[in-house]
Parts: C-alpha cells; sequence; structure tokens
C-alpha cells in the first residue's frame, strides 16, 4: 500500500486489553501513517473506542505496546503529557470544562501546559472558532450552547494544541441528527488539509467519504481492512458485509 | 393589645447581654466552622480513596457522628472526659470540640460527594489536552468542586448556628441561656416575658441565619447558569 512509504505515527504493536477476565482486544496491531484518515468501524462492544483511549494512554493494557513516533504511550509515564500534546482527542460527550467561557475552555491548555503567550494564543483560538462559525460564542459558557456547538469547540480546543493526530471517538453519536453534519463537516474539512487522523464512528456515509483506509472490527479483532471504495462497495468478509447490510432498509 | 412582654428587653443591660449571647453562639459555631472546614476537606479527600480499609473508617465515623444526638456527644465530651480522664474541659471548649467533631463529618462528607460527582470524562479530556495530574486537580477538578460545594456547606454552618442552642445544656450562656435568665429574673414584673424574649431569640437567630442561606441560593443560582 501506498501509506508503507510515508511515516509511521502510531504503530499498536500485538497489544492485549482486558477488562477483569473480560479481553477486549487481543492481540491486536495498527499503525497509522503520516496524512492518513483511518476509520475504525464495527458493532457497538467491539473494542473501536478502546483502541483509541489506548493510542491516548487512558487505558492501561495488560500486554504488547503502543508507540508515538516510536516513544512508549504509557498513562503511567511522566512522557505521557507530552505525547498528548502531539496525539489530540475528541470525545463523545464533548466534556468542555462548565466553569470556563469557551475561549478559556480553548485557550486553557495551550498557555498552561504549553506555555505559550496568552495573546498569540487567543488570537489563534478565536481563528479557529471563527472558522467552525462559533467566533460570537466566545464568552458563552458550555451549557448556553447546543450539543453540535459543543462539539466543534471541542474539536477547536483539540487543534489550538496544534496536535499532529487526531483521534475522534464517536463525536457524533450523541448529537441530534440535525446537527451532525455540522461536526462532521469540520472534521472534513481537516481530511482536507491532510491532518492525520483516527476515526471511530457509526456514521457510514461520513466514513466513506473520509476514510483512507476503513478497518472493520468485530470482537476485538480487525475482520477486514481496505480503502473506503473496496470496504463500502465490495466488501469481502460474510461479517462485514452483515454489518453493512445492518443500516439499510427495505420495506417488507 | 396584650402585652407581648417586649419591654424586658430595654431594661438595664437585657438587651447588650442578650446580644452577648448570640456572640458566643456565633463564636462557637464559626470555630467550629472554621475546623470543620480545615480538616473536612482533607478528610474528604481522603475519603474518595478507593482503600477499604479507609472507607470503612470514615463510613464509621461518618455514621456515628450521624446516629447520636448532638447532646449525648456534648456530654459525653463534657461530663464524661471529667470522670475518666480527670479533664476539666471549659464549656465553651467541649462546644467546639463536639461541633467539629460533627461538622468534620458531615463537610468531609460533603467534599466527597462533590468531588465523586465530577463526571470521569472531566479528567480524561483534561489529560488528552496534556495536562498533568496537578493541573486537571487545580484548573478543572477543584473549581468545579468549590462550586458543588459551598452551597451546600453553607447550609451545614446555618445548621451548625441553629444547634448551638443545645451548648447551654452543659452550662455555656448562649443567647438561649440569656434569654431564660432574664425571663426568669424579670418572672413578677415581667410575667410575659417569655414571648418577647423567645421572639427576640428567634429573630436574632433568624438574622444570623437568613442571610447566609440567602448566599447559598444565590451562589447555587449564579453557578448553575454558567
Amino acid at each position: 500500500m501506498s501509506e508503507n512509504k510515508k511515516e509511521e505515527i502510531i504503530k499498536v504493536n500485538h497489544i492485549t486489553k482486558r477488562y477483569d477476565d473480560n479481553s477486549v482486544l487481543e492481540d491486536f496491531s495498527l499503525s497509522v501513517y503520516e496524512g492518513e484518515v483511518v476509520v475504525i468501524v464495527g458493532p457497538s462492544g467491539c473494542g473501536k473506542s478502546t483502541i483509541l483511549r489506548i493510542m491516548n494512554g487512558l487505558e492501561p493494557i495488560q500486554k504488547g505496546e503502543v508507540t508515538y513516533r516510536g516513544e512508549k504511550v504509557d498513562g503511567k509515564l511522566g512522557s505521557i503529557t507530552r505525547i498528548r500534546e502531539k496525539v489530540g482527542m475528541v470525545f463523545q460527550s464533548y466534556e468542555l470544562f462548565p466553569h470556563k467561557t469557551i475561549l478559556q475552555n480553548v485557550m486553557l491548555a495551550p498557555v498552561l501546559v504549553q506555555k505559550r503567550d496568552k495573546k498569540e494564543v487567543k488570537e489563534e483560538a478565536l481563528q479557529l472558532l471563527a472558522r467552525v462559525g462559533l467566533a460570537e460564542k466566545k464568552d458563552s459558557y458550555p451549557r448556553q450552547l447546543s450539543g453540535g456547538q459543543k462539539q466543534r469547540v471541542a474539536i477547536v480546543r483539540a487543534l489550538c494544541m496544534h496536535p499532529e493526530v487526531l483521534l475522534f471517538d464517536e463525536v457524533t453519536a450523541a448529537l441530534d441528527p440535525e446537527m451532525v453534519r455540522e461536526v462532521l463537516e469540520v472534521i472534513l474539512s481537516l481530511a482536507k488539509e491532510g491532518k492525520t487522523m483516527v476515526i471511530v464512528t457509526h456514521e457510514m456515509a461520513f466514513a466513506e467519504a473520509i476514510a483512507d483506509r476503513v478497518i472493520f472490527l468485530d470482537a476485538g479483532q480487525i475482520e477486514e481492512e481496505g480503502t473506503a471504495e473496496e470496504f463500502f462497495r465490495h466488501p469481502k468478509s460474510e461479517r462485514a458485509k452483515q454489518f453493512l447490510n445492518s443500516f439499510t432498509y427495505e420495506k417488507k | 393589645m396584650p402585652n407581648l412582654g417586649i419591654e424586658v428587653l430595654f431594661k438595664g443591660t437585657n438587651m447588650a447581654r442578650l446580644l452577648g449571647g448570640l456572640w458566643v453562639s456565633l463564636r462557637i459555631s464559626l470555630i467550629a466552622v472554621g475546623f470543620s472546614v480545615l480538616l473536612g476537606i482533607p478528610l474528604g479527600i481522603i475519603m474518595t480513596a478507593k482503600s477499604k480499609v479507609i472507607k470503612a473508617f470514615t463510613r464509621l465515623y461518618l455514621e456515628v457522628v450521624r446516629v447520636m444526638p448532638q447532646m449525648v456527644l456534648l456530654f459525653i465530651v463534657f461530663f464524661g472526659t471529667t470522670r475518666i480522664f480527670g479533664w476539666n474541659l471549659n464549656a465553651e471548649l467541649a462546644s467546639v470540640i463536639v461541633f467539629t467533631f460533627w461538622g468534620t463529618a458531615e463537610m468531609a462528607d460533603l467534599v466527597r460527594g462533590a468531588f465523586i460527582s465530577i463526571p470521569k470524562h472531566q479528567y480524561e479530556s483534561a489529560k488528552a489536552l496534556g495536562m498533568n495530574s496537578l493541573h486537571v486537580f487545580l484548573f478543572v477538578i477543584l473549581p468545579q468542586t468549590i462550586r458543588r460545594l459551598l452551597p451546600l456547606s453553607i447550609n451545614l454552618v446555618t445548621r451548625m448556628i441553629k444547634t448551638t442552642s443545645l451548648v447551654m445544656m452543659i452550662g455555656v450562656v448562649e443567647v438561649l441561656k440569656v434569654g431564660q435568665q432574664i425571663i426568669e429574673a424579670n418572672r413578677t414584673s415581667s410575667p410575659n416575658a417569655a414571648f418577647g424574649v423567645y421572639g427576640t431569640v428567634f429573630l436574632l437567630y433568624f438574622i444570623g441565619c437568613w442571610p447566609i442561606s440567602m448566599l447559598s441560593k444565590y451562589l447555587e443560582k449564579k453557578w448553575s447558569n454558567t
């Protein structure tokens, strides 16, 4: 594949993840290359979100290792904060900080963690907010925004850290259907810029539009992998066909 | 209009004595509140620990405080320690000890509740932005905890002020006791003083607690809007 010529950014190497005695991922491996948009799809509970959380060092693993540009990703190591600056993550429930305004939400980490100049960060934050159409909300508090607006702010908050990779964990799953598009449009525009992203989603049309590579996960295993065209138009495995069929309806 | 028995308050230094008694009540409760906050916050943080032993001990402490009437605690600390250890505690000190013992437990439970009410995702989204544990605690978790905590702890303060009326049982001359003394002393000249004096004591408690309670309502409303 052409991705192999590009630099490998995140490498998930033969990891095993268990919750108590339930194995979620067994001997799982995945590499993410520079400039690539990887979309992970699969039935609920197949471990998709867990993979993203592990990539960000939010979940301990029992075996194997995850590296970011060769450096070990481990929530217990001091180096994790530096890695997380480079690997941004946006969650399903957006989780803005409710006691801070929109602008403060975006500015907090760049000023605090990266010790950047307040004025410069503010300028960038305002630019990014304008880009997602929320400049006039800068002094509002999260609870005054709709779900879709909050999720756009959460994306801006992650972007303002200048991450090299962005992880999107079912970012539209908690939204009303009419707000899904405004959020996905933002992510599509990031893909156009060539941002490296790993996306977990249930929006199949979106996945097809944005993915360079689709990973179909079932019960903690990669069941099928391919380009968006290959996976959505010509799925090979039975499980993938079944899964894709579950999104289409016919009148009986 | 019947004689309300208010006139006794204007005799001699009666009003000043009553206010002095109010000050004793407020002093005991405020000192106890101060200690309760100082001890309750760290204890509350300790109570969020996952250790079963810590949980069992703090739970036991909290239950003892909740189940035991404050008056029994006062009697144990004031009379009991004199018999057993030969301590001769000053009644006001005994009151402060009992109220601190009680307030610390309640405060710790409020702190614990406020901390665990912060969703796990708040920690995670802060961490995902590269913040270290100290940053997460100071800039994300603590401010939200304080917002949740303040209205509840102010409520605790008014409860503590009210409950100081019990300390007269171990001989502290606080506002209610002063009121009683005034009524007793004027039993013949102002037989209706009970109404006027206790009514005034009621008003004094009200003046003491109501603004605090309003402040708590105000903060609750203000912060729920942000």
